[in-house]
């Protein structure tokens, strides 16, 4: 288990969080606590009520959809990214399901939590909204560029 | 038309080789090894990135990059998938049989240019092929260049090409090897979405980092972004394009990219040379 100075070190290391004001990785770390996922043990599940936020430490989580019957891996996830961004909102649910493909370690922040410290502080609240919008827009990016299915043998879908 | 466009005579017509080889190596694409036919045959030797015309007699020719290792001589090895009428002739083609063979045609990968940098491949499905000469020649002279980064994206797992070359570059020192596939199975356990999302797995150097890229060309267009948001100047991405080459010395204007023929001209360019004419449409 992380120690509480040691947590403020792996937040600062956290490439979700690079930039980020000492002050706001404090107020961070007084809401994380360190959890661990069993290799195959579904995170949460698609339409699971968003309730926590995690930053991977270390191993690989799977995003899946189900659709017909079968079960897509549409990304993969590791270290250095963060697993969850729907907590942030107050009204949302999970959009994927979630399955460590490997043992892993993460940093969890309840999404209740986290929202009200970005109620009470609004430059913190900011800044993290920042981050998740810029995953948020790179995911998004990220699935276009898979619907247009690039290598396919009849060339990308363009209609 | 200057003299100096026009070919010898000889370039445009094609040598008979022996195909030695045919190995599948996903569900639509095979690897070809043409030998010599003959004692007294020498085929040519190649430097990364060019390509060749094969002619699969009575069927039809097409521009196919090399694919195999510039340091082995006497042969010419070519990765192919089968889409068309004269890949599925290649592919479904018999060792012994005759293949016609031109070239091999066109510009290479900055290897020389890139002594001491970082190199950065990044590839997408059947891309991987004709950079893979790059890949090998970096190897043989590891000591020569710093890190090698391979970021290769395909389909899915099963249009993964050289699988177990990749797994076994992994374990050269100073290399790095990451692959995804845009969709995978509940079976697959390795990266899963497209091949700029491998971006954040990786600290490049700009200053000293080489990129060579080769897929679609909406994936390029892609990686580029990711180059240029990271520091890379654009005379240090080269990229491999395709088009429609029929003569592949300048002469038919069929593979015509702005003021560029990409069969003599290319196919590897600078984003330099190229970000005025890509995706431009009707080009």
């Amino acid at each position: 288990m992380i120690k509480s100075k040691n947590l403020v070190e792996t937040l600062k290391e956290h490439a979700f969080l690079a930039g980020f004001r000492p002050a706001h990785i404090d107020r961070l770390a007084a809401m994380a606590h360190e959890v661990h996922f069993e290799r195959d043990q579904v995170i949460f599940r698609e339409g699971d009520e968003s309730s926590f936020f995690y930053l991977i430490l270390s191993g690989k989580v799977a995003l899946e959809v189900t659709a017909l019957g079968k079960t897509l891996r549409v990304q993969t996830l590791r270290e250095g990214e963060e697993l969850g961004w729907s907590s942030a909102m107050e009204t949302s649910s999970k959009h994927f399901q979630a399955r460590a493909l490997t043992v892993v370690r993460a940093l969890a922040f309840d999404g209740a939590r986290l929202r009200e410290a970005c109620e009470q502080e609004c430059a913190f609240g900011y800044a993290l909204m920042r981050r998740l919008l810029s995953v948020v827009a790179s995911r998004l990016q990220a699935f276009r560029l898979q619907l247009l299915d690039m290598y396919s043998p009849e060339g990308p879908k363009t209609s | 038309m200057s003299a100096l466009t026009l070919a010898p005579p000889d370039v445009m017509i094609p040598v008979a080789a022996r195909l030695a080889t045919v190995d599948k190596e996903t569900h639509d694409t095979f690897t070809l090894t043409l030998a010599a036919n003959s004692r007294e045959q020498e085929l040519p030797a190649f430097a990364p990135g060019q390509f060749s015309m094969l002619y699969v007699f009575a069927t039809g020719e097409l521009p196919i990059s090399i694919s195999g290792d510039p340091a082995e001589r006497g042969k010419l090895v070519y990765t192919v998938r089968s889409v068309g009428k004269v890949t599925h002739a290649l592919v479904t083609s018999r060792p012994g049989e005759s293949i016609g063979v031109r070239g091999p045609f066109g510009t290479a990968w900055p290897l020389k240019e890139s002594y001491g940098r970082d190199v950065l491949i990044v590839a997408g499905g059947i891309g991987l092929a004709p950079l893979r000469p790059a890949i090998l020649h970096v190897l043989r002279h590891r000591g020569d260049y710093g890190r090698l980064i391979v970021l290769y994206g395909a389909r899915s797992p099963q249009d993964l090409l050289f699988r177990k070359q990749l797994s076994a570059w992994n374990y050269v020192p100073d290399t790095l090897i990451i692959n995804t596939v845009d969709y995978g199975g509940l079976s697959w356990r390795g990266n899963v979405g497209v091949v700029t999302t491998l971006f954040r797995h990786v600290r490049l150097q700009p200053a000293r980092t080489t990129a060579m890229v080769c897929g679609p060309e909406i994936m390029m267009r892609y990686v580029v972004r990711e180059l240029l948001a990271r520091g890379l100047s654009d005379e240090d991405i080269h990229l491999s394009m395709e088009r429609n080459m029929k003569c592949a010395v300048g002469f038919c204007g069929h593979c015509q990219l702005g003021p560029y023929f990409v069969c003599k001209d290319g196919p590897i360019f600078t984003y330099g040379k190229l970000k005025r004419w890509m995706d431009r449409y009707e080009l």
